[in-house]
């Protein structure tokens, strides 16, 4: 709040400064306890993964060009193919939502000064890019993982795939499971118990349900993967017999496991889409979110359905018929709280007044494509034809008009949207439609024709086609459309780019948002607000007594906490004041965590299972250094 | 649905791309009645998803043309626009989805599941990587990577894996089945018409996946049994160059090549094909075949052989008189 303050005014501030100021340099970076850098670390870290999963579709691209075409082999496809699937959804969607935006704005719009663990969420982000950078390095041995992101069994058993390729996946999964269940449970316990006073439920931004039901889907979806890759390693490494059927074993364990994670995972990568579409519609359509408490309640609800849908992606095992119908009974459930937010999201923009600047265009363009998706969602819930098209490119439209269509365009949105809060600077708005309407052409031109070569019977994971089977024009049509979107997506790179240096800057609150974080400079201060906001409405920063009032507080010195380093906690439900939590101070301790961690993955994958065990003790002693810097009390 | 109402929805934008063009591996182009229940299955879910799809973006495009009144289009605010959720957001599709699940999931399921009874015939179907083995209990018959069978007789397909889980799928004639290893399912295999019907591969199976098609083949009866009886016949005659390099992983049954790992030669010159499909089975194809398999099917098991050019012809020669 830069107003030209009073002096007693300045000194607090100043002393809030002090207090949160970190090193400055590289080494600050490093040592970062501040939910802003990591966020902007993870943000930059899975830009570089996006760009590498990018490149992997376009070289699969270009090989499926025409029928016959040799320009990449068997070998390199699988692999291209494998690390597309990994890299998006492990690599770029997870991190980029709950790393980057979940960390940069959860606090800030729950009126907070930090995550409930900082030093946790740095160890978060370390992790990350060490299981980041331990999967990627399989490249450079040439044995990426190759078989496929689903990495079925008995495929995957060293019988029949020899190299360290499976190694690499499944141990790099176990590796960044780690990185998002520490990053999820932060989420939880900063939106438990960090809420500003007076935010009580029903007035906690719907971004932040949708943040919490993607957490809490993580920390229950995630031991199912861990569980399914240790297995695996199990069988690979020490001749287990997990899924041996000659031995008591089962390869359809490895699927059921497998997709109770990966289903939850779906709704995992959507929600925090949801999330920014509902922050992005009430600020351009001027009008709080339609039919609110539903659209809480139906975030909430489809983490918990999403339980209870995997079987869908095994309706042609020949499991039980009964079992079928029970899922794709759960797989139709799961479709009503998604109606539900649509129809919010649509009747908000109607009663509304809504502008139609970049960002809530990257909304309407996700409203479009996450309809065709679901609609075509739907169909797989109707075995017969799921029987029929599953594993066609039927679902690879299907999936990327969700994944891409409907997760990632919020995504973009909202980059759009936050840049000026992140940055201080306006983003060039003429670009920006460009940029829309390239990228929106672009996936309708690459994902649309790929449900009707699905149709005509092209089957999935495939390195090339015979001509003549009528599939030739689609797939050149697609492949023109990946290069379309590829360069709308590089436009958008340019517009942050340029932007960044030579942007106007926009002060507070350019596009008069609803939520906490408008509230604060921009970028915000690493005490992000002054004076910790009370709230009494679901969208604060239109609640101009309110902010008026922490105005005045300022100059009262009340809730401004400058006397340390420190945030109000508050109760679970209705966000009173319970406590004042010390947090930590910055520390070198994650980093070095995580590095004993990657050390000992390494040495895990090259079977020196006793040097990997003193890397883990290793990783135990940094811990001890990180306990001997403990805060005196509070929830750091 | 009547031929018309599918002719209507045919000529519907998509269904004009999709009926008429395409191989022979269309799965809504249905050779049998299974198939055809999941073909109607889908034009209408397409008709309703049509009209789902026209009225979100009118929406949206109403919420775009009217943006600067603050109102519903019939007037109204907050409190309609909450009914509206309600009631397209919930009641609704409450209802299709119901009669959804009612008619594909309670009904249509039944026209295309396993056949429970006998069936006048039945053929075991093992998938290989990267070809299928097809076999004809009671005949002796062994052949690889065509399926003959009967026009308008039911045939039960009992498949299962050799290596790694593939997926059997003939789109036009029915659903597909995952091949597990240790499980044998089942599978209905019909045809209302003569005719050739490729399938392919459904699950990823390592490096040649991409190459793991089949035929099934429907012909009249007569030509069906003329088929199977001459198939079940042993080679005529053995050939020692074959015996030496080719019997450590081929059968030519009536020879002393007995040998499993790859496909049962023993009619291969009367096959449509090589390779599981990859190549049509024409001398010249033969010829490149046998002599760089490798290069037309990288990864496959089939290794490069050390033959001089007398010893090729020979070889080729024997292959083509297999008929």
């Amino acid at each position: 709040m830069a107003v030209a303050a009073p002096s007693r005014e300045r000194a607090r501030i100043e002393a809030l400064e002090r207090a949160w100021l970190e090193r400055p340099g590289a080494l600050g970076w490093l040592t970062t306890v501040d939910h802003k850098r990591i966020g902007l670390l993870y943000f930059w870290t899975t830009l570089v993964f996006f760009a590498a999963g990018g490149i992997e579709a376009l070289l699969m691209r270009t090989q499926l060009a025409q029928s016959g075409e040799r320009v990449i082999g068997p070998e390199t496809y699988d692999q291209l193919m494998t690390m597309h699937g990994v890299t998006m959804i492990f690599f770029f969607i997870i991190p980029m939502t709950t790393g980057a935006f979940g960390n940069y704005l959860v606090p800030l719009m729950i009126g907070a000064r930090d995550m409930a663990f900082p030093r946790l969420n740095a160890l978060s982000y370390w992790l990350f890019l060490g299981a980041g950078i331990f999967m990627y390095s399989s490249f450079l041995v040439h044995q990426a993982p190759n078989a496929g992101w689903f990495d079925y069994v008995p495929l995957a058993l060293r019988r029949y795939d020899g190299g360290a390729n499976v190694d690499f996946y499944a141990l790099g999964l176990i590796f960044n499971t780690v990185s998002s269940t520490i990053g999820a449970l932060n989420l939880i316990v900063t939106i438990f118990k960090l809420r500003a006073p007076g935010m009580s439920w029903n007035r906690m931004p719907l971004f932040c349900f949708a943040m919490l039901a993607a957490s809490l889907s993580l920390i229950f979806a995630l031991p199912a993967l861990t569980a399914d890759c240790i297995f695996l390693e199990l069988q690979r490494k020490l001749g287990f017999h997990f899924f041996d059927q000659a031995h008591g074993g089962d390869p359809l364990l490895w699927q059921h496991l497998f997709w109770i994670f990966g289903h939850p995972e779906v709704y995992i990568i959507v929600l925090p889409a949801f999330g920014i579409a509902t922050s992005i519609i009430p600020t351009f359509a001027r009008h709080r979110m339609v039919a609110f408490p539903l659209v809480a309640m139906a975030e909430l609800l489809v983490a918990f359905i999403g339980f209870g849908v995997w079987a869908h992606h095994m309706f042609a095992t020949g499991i039980a018929t009964t079992t079928l119908v029970f899922f794709a009974a759960a797989s139709m459930l799961v479709v009503i709280p998604s109606t539900i937010q649509i129809y919010a999201w649509l009747m908000t923009v109607n009663v509304g007044t809504p502008q139609f600047r970049a960002p809530l265009m990257f909304i309407g363009g996700f409203i479009l494509f996450f309809v065709i998706g679901g609609l075509s969602g739907i169909m797989f819930a109707a075995i017969p034809f799921d029987q029929a098209t599953t594993d066609t490119y039927f679902v690879v439209a299907h999936f990327h008009f969700i994944i891409f269509g409907a997760a990632v365009f919020p995504l973009l949105g909202g980059i759009y949207y936050w840049f000026p809060k992140v940055t201080g600077r306006m983003y060039d708005e003429r670009l920006a439609q460009l940029s829309f309407w390239l990228t929106f052409v672009g996936t309708g031109l690459t994902f649309f024709p790929m449900h009707i070569v699905g149709l005509l019977g092209m089957t999935r994971r495939i390195y090339t086609y015979d001509h003549g089977l009528g599939w030739d024009a689609y797939n050149l049509v697609e492949t023109i459309g990946g290069f379309v979107l590829a360069a709308g997506l590089l436009l958008i790179g340019i517009n942050i780019v340029l932007s960044y240096r030579r942007g106007v800057p926009s002060g507070r609150d350019p596009f008069h948002g609803g939520t906490l974080e408008w509230t604060t400079t921009s970028p915000p201060p690493h005490y992000n607000f002054a004076v910790i906001p009370t709230v009494s409405s679901p969208y604060p920063n239109w609640d101009e007594a309110d902010r008026e009032e922490d105005l005045r507080k300022l100059a009262r010195g009340e809730l401004v906490l400058a006397d340390g380093h420190e945030t109000p906690e508050t109760t679970v439900n209705d966000g009173a004041i319970s406590a004042v939590a010390e947090m930590p101070p910055e520390s070198p301790w994650p980093v070095l965590a995580a590095g004993t961690v990657t050390a000992a993955f390494f040495l895990l994958l090259t079977s020196h299972y006793a040097t990997a065990g003193m890397a883990f003790a290793l990783m135990l002693l940094t811990l001890v250094g990180w306990n001997l810097h403990e805060p005196e009390e509070g929830v750091g | 649905m009547t031929p018309r109402l599918r002719q209507a929805w045919i000529l519907l934008g998509l269904g004009t791309l999709l009926a008429g063009c395409g191989g022979n591996q269309n799965t809504v182009a249905p050779a049998s009645h299974p198939e055809r229940s999941v073909a109607d299955v889908f034009w209408v879910m397409l008709g309703v998803s049509c009209v789902g799809f026209g009225v979100i973006v009118t929406l949206l495009f109403l919420g775009w043309a009217r943006r600067d009144r603050p109102s519903l289009p019939g007037g109204g605010g907050e409190r309609a626009a909450t009914r509206v959720v309600i009631g397209l957001g919930v009641a609704l599709p409450i209802v299709l989805l119901v009669s959804l699940f009612i008619w594909s999931d309670l009904f249509v399921l039944r026209s295309v599941a396993a056949p429970t009874g006998r069936t006048p015939m039945t053929v075991r179907v093992t998938g290989h990587q990267w070809w299928w083995e097809v076999r004809y209990p009671g005949s002796g018959v062994v052949t690889a990577n065509e399926i003959h069978i009967p026009v308008e007789t039911k045939v039960t397909a009992l498949v299962t894996t050799d290596d790694v889980i593939h997926s059997f799928w003939v789109p036009e004639l029915n659903r597909k089945v995952d091949m597990i290893p240790g499980v044998t399912n089942r599978l209905l295999l019909l045809a209302d018409k003569p005719g050739v019907f490729r399938g392919q591969c459904a699950e990823f199976c390592g490096l040649q996946h991409a190459h793991m098609s089949v035929e099934v083949i429907a012909e009249p009866r007569p030509m069906f049994d003329a088929w199977l009886a001459r198939n079940a016949k042993p080679a005529p005659r053995t050939n020692a160059l074959f015996t030496r390099n080719c019997s450590g992983c081929h059968q030519i049954r009536g020879t002393s090549a007995k040998a499993d790992v790859g496909p049962d030669l023993t009619h291969f010159a009367s096959r449509r094909s090589i390779a599981a499909l990859t190549l049509p089975n024409t001398p010249a194809n033969l010829r490149d075949w046998l002599r760089d398999p490798q290069h037309v099917k990288p990864g496959n098991r089939m290794p490069d052989l050390p033959l001089k050019q007398p010893q090729w012809v020979a070889l080729q020669r024997y292959l083509e008189s297999l008929r």
